[in-house]
This record gives C-alpha cells, sequence and structure tokens, in this order.
C-alpha cells in the first residue's frame, strides 16, 4: 500500500476504520489481538460521538477531529533531554518515567526498583498477572467510542503493578511527551495495578514541545486499586495550544481501599475532554475526586465523570472547581449511580464556577440516579463572578487589579490545592495558578 | 494635606454629595458626624475611589495630587487608607498573605524592594501588640468568621501596618460594645503620631470620649453644614440634629 492510497485519518475514522489497522503494529498474544478486533467492531457499530451522543451533548469533537489533517502516529523519536527536564516539578524528589507518545524512553527515566515493583511498558508486559486479570476488564470503557478506538488502534503505554504490600516510598512522575513532526493523532494506553495493601502517589504532567505541528492525544488509562491500597493519582494537564487531548481514566477499587484522583486543567490547549470513572467493586472504599479548569482564550474543557456505587458502605467525594477566563467554555457532567445493593452509600458533589471572562460559559449536569434508599448524596453547582466588594476592599489596600484577581483566584481554588498532598507539587501548582492570573 | 473643593457626587443618578468643602492638615483629627443618610459614608466612598459612585463636579487634592484621576490601589499606595464600616471576608486569603501582598504592592510602588519574611514578621508582631490584636486571627482566612468587633480590630491593625497618611475611619465604632470600642480607641489613639491625619466618621458622640477630634463638622443633605470644636459634638449629643437643620432652613429662606 502506497501512502496516497490511506484514507485521511478522519474519513478513515468515519468510513473505513478497518484501514487504520493496517497501520498499528500486531501485538503479542492471541488475546490481545481479539480484545484489538473485537474494540474496533464495536467503534465501527458505535462510531464517533456527535452532539446527539448523551454524554457528548455539549462537547463537539468531530469539529476537533477535523481541524487538522492528523495521522494515526504509533512511534516515538527520541526526545532531547533539556525538553524533558523542562517538565520538572521544582523541589520534587521523585522517580521519573519519560513516555514519548506512550512508548517508555528507559535511558531518560529513573525508575522505582526493588521487591513487588514492576514498571516498563506494556508490551513488555503483556503476560503479566495483572495485565492478563485486569487489561480492557473495564466496563466502563465499552460505552465510550473514543476509549474503543485506543483499544482498537494503541500502540503502547506504561504498565504498573505493584505486589501486596508494596509502598513506594517517593511520587513517581510520569512525563507523558506528545511529539510529531506532522499532525498527529497518538493514543498511549495503560494500565496501573496496585495489589492488596500496596500503595503508591503517581504525578503525571504532559508536554507537546511542537508548535507547528498538532498533537491529538487520545489516551487511556485503567486502574485498579485492590483491597486496602491506596491510590494518589495527580493529572496535571499543562496546556499548549498546539495540543488537543481526550484523557479517559477508568479506575476500580476493591474493598477498603482509597483513591484519591487530582485533576489540573491549566491553559492553553484549545480542546480537552476528560472521562473519568470509578466502578467500587468493593465496600468500605473511600473515593475524592478533585478537578481544577482554568481556560482562557476559546479553550474547551470538559471534564465527564462518573462514580459507581456497586457495593455497600462506600464514601465518594467530588469537587471541581472552574476558572473561565476571556471566552472560554466549560463543561461539567457528574454522575452518580447507586445500584440497589449499595446501601449506607455517601456520595457527594459539588461543581463551583467563576465565570471571569465576558464571553465565558459553563454547562454543568448533576445527573444521579439512586436505586438504594438508605443512602445519602447529594450535589451542588455554581456560577459566579469575582465579588465587586471584595475586589474594592483588596484594592484599597493597595492591592492592584490583577495581584487581587490572582489572590481572589487562589483562594476560590484553595480547597483543591490544599488537597493536595506533595508539598513541593502543591507549591508548584500555587505558582502555576498565580502566574497564569498575572498574566 | 488633603483638600476638598465643592465635590458633588451621585450613585445610580442619585446625588448624595452636593458641595463639600474641607480642608485636613497633617496630625489633624476630624469627626465627621450626621444624621442617617446624610453622606457620611458616601463621602467615604468616594475619597477611597469605590466605582459605583460618580464625582459630577469638584476636586479632590492629595498631597498636591489629584486623588479623583487615581485608581483605588494608587490612593492606598499614595496613603490614603479606609477602615470599612462593613469589612469584607474572604474565604481562602490568609489574613497574613493579604498583609504581605498588600504591604509589598505599596513598597514597589515607592521603589521599595520587598519586605524580607523576617522583617515582615517583626512589623506584624509589633503592630498586632500596639493595637492588641489577637495571633490567632492572623493565620485565618481574611475576616472569615471574625466577631464585629474583631474585624473592626483587623481594620485599625491593617492601618497600623501599612501606615498611611491619612485615615479615615467609617463607622469603625458601630455594633462595637463598649470593651471592643475601647480597644479600637486606644489602637487610634497610639497611632495618632502628630504626621498621620484622621478623619473620623461615627453616628454617635460616645467615640468622641475615646478619641478627642480637632475638628468636628456636621454633614447633612450632602454639605457641610457646621464645623466646630470638640464640643459641637457633645451639644450634638444632647440637642440632636433638628435645631442644626432648623438653622440651615432660616438661613437658605433668607
Amino acid at each position: 500500500m502506497t501512502s496516497d492510497m490511506i484514507l485521511p485519518f478522519y474519513q478513515a475514522l468515519t468510513e473505513d476504520v478497518n484501514a487504520l489497522s493496517a497501520q498499528v503494529p500486531a501485538l503479542a498474544t492471541d488475546t490481545l489481538q481479539d480484545i484489538r478486533r473485537k474494540a474496533l467492531e464495536r467503534f465501527s457499530t458505535i462510531g464517533l460521538p456527535t452532539l446527539k451522543t448523551e454524554a457528548w451533548r455539549y462537547t463537539n469533537i468531530q469539529r476537533y477531529l477535523k481541524e487538522f489533517p492528523y495521522e494515526l502516529l504509533t512511534t516515538a523519536a527520541a526526545v532531547a533531554e533539556d525538553v524533558v527536564n523542562s517538565t520538572a516539578i521544582p523541589e520534587l524528589d521523585c522517580y521519573r518515567v519519560v513516555l514519548v507518545n506512550g512508548h517508555l524512553q528507559a535511558d531518560q527515566s529513573t525508575l522505582p526498583e526493588g521487591k513487588g515493583i514492576t514498571i516498563g511498558a506494556m508490551s513488555a508486559n503483556t503476560t503479566a498477572t495483572g495485565f492478563v486479570t485486569y487489561f480492557n476488564e473495564q466496563q466502563h470503557l465499552a460505552a465510550e467510542s473514543m476509549a474503543q478506538l485506543n483499544t482498537a488502534l494503541f500502540a503502547d503505554g506504561l504498565y504498573i503493578e505493584l505486589a501486596a504490600n508494596t509502598v513506594v516510598d517517593k511520587p513517581i512522575h510520569v512525563v507523558n511527551v506528545y511529539s510529531c513532526t506532522a499532525h498527529a493523532f497518538i493514543q498511549p494506553r495503560h494500565l496501573w495495578v496496585l495489589n492488596r495493601n500496596a500503595a503508591a502517589t503517581i504525578i503525571e504532567t504532559s508536554i507537546h514541545p511542537e508548535t507547528a505541528t498538532i498533537a491529538f492525544a487520545n489516551s487511556v488509562l485503567e486502574t485498579v486499586v485492590m483491597e486496602n491500597a491506596e491510590l494518589w493519582h495527580y493529572n496535571i494537564q499543562q496546556g499548549a495550544e498546539s495540543f488537543r487531548e481526550v484523557h479517559t481514566t477508568a479506575a476500580q477499587q476493591h474493598k477498603d481501599s482509597r483513591y484519591h484522583h487530582f485533576n489540573f486543567t491549566l491553559p492553553n490547549t484549545p480542546f480537552t475532554r476528560n472521562n473519568l470513572s470509578v466502578a467500587l467493586k468493593g465496600s468500605h472504599t473511600e473515593t475524592n475526586l478533585n478537578g481544577l479548569y482554568i481556560a482562557s482564550k476559546h479553550q474547551h474543557v470538559d471534564n465527564h465523570t462518573f462514580m459507581d456505587h456497586i457495593m455497600p458502605d462506600c464514601n465518594s467525594n467530588e469537587l471541581y472547581k472552574g476558572v473561565l477566563l476571556d471566552s472560554s467554555n466549560g463543561v461539567f457532567t457528574g454522575k452518580i449511580l447507586v445500584h440497589q445493593e449499595a446501601q449506607k452509600t455517601n456520595a457527594f458533589q459539588q461543581n463551583n464556577n467563576l465565570l471571569l471572562g465576558t464571553k465565558a460559559d459553563i454547562n454543568s449536569q448533576p445527573q444521579l440516579e439512586i436505586y438504594a434508599d438508605d443512602v445519602k448524596c447529594s450535589h451542588g453547582f455554581t456560577a459566579g463572578q469575582f465579588s465587586e466588594e471584595s475586589m474594592f476592599y483588596l484594592r484599597s489596600r493597595g492591592i492592584g487589579e490583577d495581584a487581587a484577581k490572582a489572590l481572589m483566584v487562589n483562594a476560590f481554588s484553595h480547597d483543591i490545592t490544599d488537597a493536595v498532598k506533595v508539598p513541593a507539587l502543591q507549591h508548584f501548582l500555587q505558582e502555576q495558578i498565580a502566574e497564569i492570573m498575572n498574566n | 494635606m488633603l483638600t476638598i473643593k465643592n465635590l458633588h457626587a451621585e450613585v445610580e443618578g442619585k446625588k448624595i454629595l452636593k458641595g463639600i468643602n474641607l480642608e485636613i492638615n497633617k496630625g489633624e483629627m476630624h469627626a465627621i458626624m450626621g444624621p442617617n443618610g446624610s453622606g457620611k459614608s458616601s463621602l467615604a466612598s468616594v475619597l477611597a475611589g469605590r466605582d459605583n459612585y460618580t464625582v459630577t463636579e469638584g476636586e479632590v487634592w492629595f498631597n498636591g495630587k489629584n486623588l479623583l484621576d487615581m485608581a483605588p490601589e494608587d490612593r492606598a499606595r499614595e496613603g490614603v487608607f479606609l477602615a470599612f464600616q462593613y469589612p469584607v471576608e474572604i474565604p481562602g486569603v490568609s489574613n497574613l498573605n493579604f498583609l504581605k501582598t498588600a504591604l509589598n504592592e505599596i513598597r514597589a510602588y515607592k521603589g521599595l524592594p520587598a519586605l524580607e519574611a523576617r522583617e515582615f514578621l517583626k512589623l506584624t508582631k509589633e503592630k498586632q501588640q500596639l493595637v492588641d490584636f489577637h495571633s490567632n486571627l492572623m493565620n485565618r482566612s481574611l475576616n472569615e468568621g471574625f466577631s464585629g468587633g474583631e474585624k473592626k480590630r483587623n481594620e485599625i491593625f491593617q492601618l497600623a501596618m501599612l501606615d498611611p497618611q491619612l485615615a479615615i475611619l467609617d463607622e469603625t465604632d458601630s455594633g462595637l460594645d463598649i470593651d471592643a470600642l475601647r480597644i479600637v480607641s486606644n489602637g487610634v489613639n497610639k497611632l495618632r503620631d502628630g504626621e498621620k491625619s484622621f478623619v473620623v466618621i461615627t453616628h454617635y458622640q460616645r467615640l468622641l470620649e475615646y478619641i478627642i477630634p480637632d475638628f468636628v463638622h456636621v454633614l447633612y443633605n450632602g454639605r457641610i453644614i457646621k464645623t466646630g470644636t470638640k464640643e459641637l459634638a457633645l451639644e450634638l449629643e444632647e440637642r440632636g440634629y433638628d435645631w442644626l437643620k432648623e438653622e440651615l432652613h432660616l438661613k437658605e429662606s433668607v
């Protein structure tokens, strides 16, 4: 097949997605090939999301997929060390995992070592127990066509498995580099499994160093938090004008486990969609979902979350806060499903927004479906501006308008940043917020 | 230091100030009294630069500079301080961080370097003691959950920290019990250094038992209708404002 016979990427997605599968290297096992084939079939059946797709009512992804002539990119070229180093979080003592387009760069990484820690490329771990048991096991992925597309056409990603009772002593900083010499559609696929009593803190950041070529990432991460395990997961989306992203995280939790998810979306990526789902497969779990999105210019940021309370006696707390500047759009969906068996569920959700741009807007929709009768659930939504009285108070003390706004935005986001348990990261985020507001 | 000439201002088309004239010199303590709705707090707001007020006529000069041309933050940086009648609660902004930001913005405006953390803390401690402000309120969010008295004391503490040339106290005494009033007044008196000038706006004479003014002005219907010394305040306490109103009407009808 010569290159001019390949359909343009968007056309292939809509007309002949099978043609794309020829561009992807084969996976290691028959089982995987089978999973991939089924995902491709499923994607062909449901197709790309449209504005008629309930979960995509406020986000026109097709507009962004059509925006540039993307090519499916499944490989990675080496990325300069200074690019990787620029992503370092000051004063953070951590391990570093460098992925370029999902491919592990072992020579640029400092991986945690020791008994019970498996960390490496997905492609090198396809026979690991955790992989065989949990890869693509999340039911929530089946409903999402972008996740199916990832399953059908991914090349590689990061595999982490912590054996029972394994605690990683320092945070793991995963640096996601998306690098391309032509407009590219990139699909990393990750799986992290924390077995019984294991614990880890994982911080993800991303960078797209090129400005002339657009990278569109469609990544999927599955996390499994087994009995009494604890995962702190921070996803820091520092944007770039030349970047677009659909980021899907599907988590499952088992008995007595704790999962803390933080998502920070900062300017300037024009399009970001985060799918986050948590399936509670054991009782007495604790889940904290914290989100902060600060959008500027014409940014579109969509956070789509799903708390699936399957088992009784679980607690979930969700707080998403947004600062919408200029002409940016925010979308928040918070679905809470409490199954009939999930008695004594506590599920709380809150979405607060500061609408600071004259043309900024927010669409926020809580979706509570409750089939158990002995539960405590609540949700709330606010959208507002700075109080003029507060601004005047600060300014009357000599604080300039920009510094006053920065103080107010820091104040608005403090309950999210305060919950960040890594001091260096917390400081870094506060600085980032102040810097954004001062520009 | 401050010269107000024929100041007229309105809010939402309603005329509130109708020709205020006032001269305040270095180190003086002026009290402005008057019945409700006379324009006392409006005058404070116009001087501090609250933007829902429109100045339609007149001038305000502060140390030779046109105050009305300045943004609220620049007025503060030039040395004007307004103690609010109702201080605002701002959750998430710590008192300490707020003060440090304010102080350093003022210093930057004057071309001074930011204070070192140690110097800042030393200054904080010193001023806290001076105006009797509890240190346990320092690390809390700005005014959040403070009692009425604590909020007013915080205003005086900020006044001490920012060290302005002109302090306007807008009904700082309202809502205070006698103990809190005493503490607040003591704070103000300790800050009288012969350099700083004060404008104390009050509805009640009782504040002036603790803070002795050099001049007392009566504001009525947007104008200063009488100026006197501290004895005028006592007379107002005894006789109310009606006799003044009558005097005014007689004068106007002549």
